[in-house]
């Protein structure tokens, strides 16, 4: 069983909401991101979602954008994120670590060599943004065959015909997107998304979480009553934008950083 | 320089009736979007199957290019071009004199029949040197449509005529300032507006690139190119011509000009890319001539200008409409089955060809075309005189004499 199915088991069993925050790795510098991804657990992350740095990032709103032009300024590449995730391991052997980004990056570095050192490293899932299940066949048949999840987002949009092919290629959990458009957008369609939740459950035994326009514990909550789980990205990386680019910041302003990581999961663990 | 006879390919034509029902060129193509985006192309992909095989779709279409574009578009015998060439003779298939100045209209006029049989009220577009979003804007004038079109903050600086020519059209100009600031980042934030306005907006794509289906729709109404050159080629010549050539960005004029041609054999092809300063210097836009790996950008996979960590480099030329990483995954085809040639032509090359064109012909190209026009000279200078090439002369060069004269230190 592999790490994601553990946590999502283990929080079922303790009637407790998965929280997944996102961060761009490399913002500002790998050193804060690695010490934000250690703060982020102690407030109660259970899987964190790492953007893999892309230039070109067509589904992100301006926040997670500004966000990658920061870690792409430092020069930040997939291969360091992948020493970042195995430098985490070393420390922590609990948390579910993501990676997300775009095809591209993986297509240069080669599908083989990505999956071994995803999974040398300790990744446990990767969510490839632009890389829909019809094209996924040949990476998602390497990162099964060394046991990294693969995780696939389901829209509004998508026909209710073609969920199966997203589940039959999903592992770990389902990401439900909660709104037409892109990343860090306002979400103000409650019901349709209650509907659609709703809808999936029926057709899918897969943890469901839900991201995009998750921004406070308000909106946390609201998205944590109809799923396993939330993830939040924008509102994290937009308090990341205003860090310093200096490799030591002190313990509070890490933890005022992540303030809405904290709310969320006070928010969440009171819907329970 | 290569030959005509170096490209004669010994292949199944088979392989040319691309892509394949998933939208695949060999292991080109595809769809590489978001899942928001994913319904909005399969959709548009069962729209066009169905439209495409309708012969009333294609009245339709044929009726707007001849009384409002104006076509058929002339195959003219460039005489003073020639003899300065010194060889073969060029012929230049006018896309120049369309409606709009370029052949970029064939497509947007398609698309926006696409558009209204879809029901859709709001039209998006990506736009490089401008053309594109002129042609757009002007579909949108004509049917009624609002309009917005994405440009990136550096183009809208390069090509100040067609950005007002745009306004003057009624559409909305957006000014793109994330990334390089060109048309890569106006396809990305097109692509954004897109996913958010999905249920109502009709993107018209400006290159034979993006996700399956544009690269073949694009294509297919970029054909009318090389299905009047074939055949004013027989009548005027009385045989087909020897070579044809034409610029590369995303490479839909070339595609369609080239397309009605891959299978006769004896008709060489050259697909000319934006040089920039040279290729050994690395700032260019030629990622097939260059040697550039696949990647995946935009929707598709496709020879691509990406570094060793997978980041999309940023290109020069000093044509707007060609400064693009990528090219259409058809063309990424061409070159693996080494049907056409894919050659460079630099930034001072096509400034010389733009004033040699000007001078000896009274036709002023654009810098894209201009490029075009470099090269076929220097392959009709190896060619004998018994030897016809036809180029692309994709479009006109009055949105340009800004761009010229600065290079020049000439103020107007």
């Amino acid at each position: 069983m592999s790490r994601i199915n553990q946590i999502a088991e283990k929080a079922a069993a303790a009637n407790r909401k998965l929280l997944i925050p996102y961060l761009v790795a490399g913002d500002p510098n790998l050193q804060t991101t690695s010490a934000l991804m250690h703060k982020l657990v102690q407030q109660g992350a259970d899987i964190i979602e790492l953007g893999i740095p892309f230039s070109d990032p067509s589904s992100d709103g301006p926040i997670i954008q500004r966000g990658v032009e920061r870690a792409l300024a430092k020069g930040t590449t997939l291969k360091q994120v992948l020493e970042l995730v195995a430098e985490f391991r070393e420390t922590d052997a609990d948390t579910g670590i993501v990676l997300m980004g775009y095809l591209n990056p993986i297509e240069i570095m080669g599908y083989k060599t990505f999956a071994e050192a995803a999974s040398a490293s300790g990744v446990d899932g990767v969510l490839t943004v632009d890389l829909p299940p019809m094209e996924a066949g040949e990476l998602n048949a390497m990162m099964r065959a060394v046991e990294v999840d693969t995780i696939f987002l389901v829209a509004p949009t998508t026909r209710e015909e073609r969920v199966a092919s997203i589940t039959e290629h999903c592992s770990g959990y389902l990401y439900y997107v909660s709104l037409k458009g892109v990343t860090g957008a306002a979400l103000t369609d409650f019901d349709s998304v209650t509907a659609n939740i709703n809808k999936l459950r029926a057709q899918t035994a897969l943890p469901i979480v839900i991201g995009f326009g998750i921004k406070d514990a308000e909106s946390a909550a609201a998205m944590g009553k109809l799923a396993d789980g939330v993830i939040i990205g924008s509102a994290l990386v937009e308090k990341i934008g205003l860090l310093a680019d200096q490799v030591e910041h002190d313990a509070e302003m890490l933890s005022d950083t992540i303030k809405v990581i904290s709310e969320a999961r006070e928010a969440l663990d009171k819907l329970v | 320089m290569a030959k005509p006879e170096e490209s004669a390919a010994v292949v199944d034509p088979a392989v040319f009736d691309g892509p394949d029902a998933s939208g695949h060129f060999g292991p080109y193509g595809g769809v590489f979007v978001g899942e928001t985006l994913i319904a909005a192309v399969e959709e548009l992909a069962e729209v066009y199957a169905e439209l495409s095989a309708d012969k009333n779709f294609w009245a339709e279409y044929d009726a707007e290019l001849k009384h409002y574009v104006g076509r058929p578009s002339p195959l003219y015998f460039a005489e003073r071009l020639t003899d300065s060439a010194g060889g073969a003779n060029i012929y230049l298939k006018r896309e120049d004199l369309n409606h709009t100045g370029a052949h970029k209209v064939n497509n947007t006029i398609g698309q926006a029949l696409l558009a209204k049989h879809m029901g859709k009220t709001r039209i998006i577009a990506e736009t490089g040197a401008g053309q594109h979003g002129v042609a757009s804007a002007t579909v949108a004038a004509k049917l009624g449509l609002e309009c917005h079109v994405y440009m990136g903050a550096e183009d809208i600086i390069r090509q100040a005529p067609n950005v007002y020519r745009m306004k003057l059209l009624g559409a909305n100009v957006i000014s793109v300032e994330s990334g390089s600031r060109t048309l890569k980042d106006a396809m990305n934030e097109a692509l954004r507006d897109w996913a958010t306005n999905v249920d109502n907006t009709y993107y018209i794509i400006g290159t034979v690139a993006g996700p399956h289906p544009y690269p073949k729709l694009v294509r297919d109404f970029q054909c009318v190119i090389g299905r009047e050159a074939r055949e004013q080629s027989l009548e005027q010549i009385g045989r087909l011509p020897d070579a044809l050539v034409a610029c590369v960005g995303g490479g839909s004029n070339a595609i369609g000009l080239f397309h009605p041609f891959l299978k006769d054999e004896s008709v060489a092809m050259y697909g000319v890319e934006a040089g920039g300063h040279g290729l050994a210097t690395g700032e260019h836009a030629a990622p097939l001539s260059a040697g550039c790996a696949p990647g995946v950008l935009h929707g598709n996979r496709t020879y691509l200008m990406s570094d060793e960590a997978g980041q999309i480099l940023e290109t020069h030329s000093i044509s707007a409409g060609l400064d693009y990483p990528g090219v259409g995954p058809e063309h990424s085809w061409l070159k693996d089955m080494r049907r056409v040639n894919y050659v460079d032509a630099t930034d001072d090359e096509a400034m010389k060809a733009f004033h040699q064109l000007t001078r000896l012909e009274g036709i002023i190209p654009a810098l894209e075309s201009s490029h075009a026009v470099a090269y076929a000279m220097k392959l009709a200078a190896t060619l004998p005189q018994d030897k016809n090439i036809v180029i692309n002369l994709s479009g006109r060069g009055d949105k340009d004499i800004e761009t010229v004269a600065k290079i020049e230190g000439i103020e107007l």
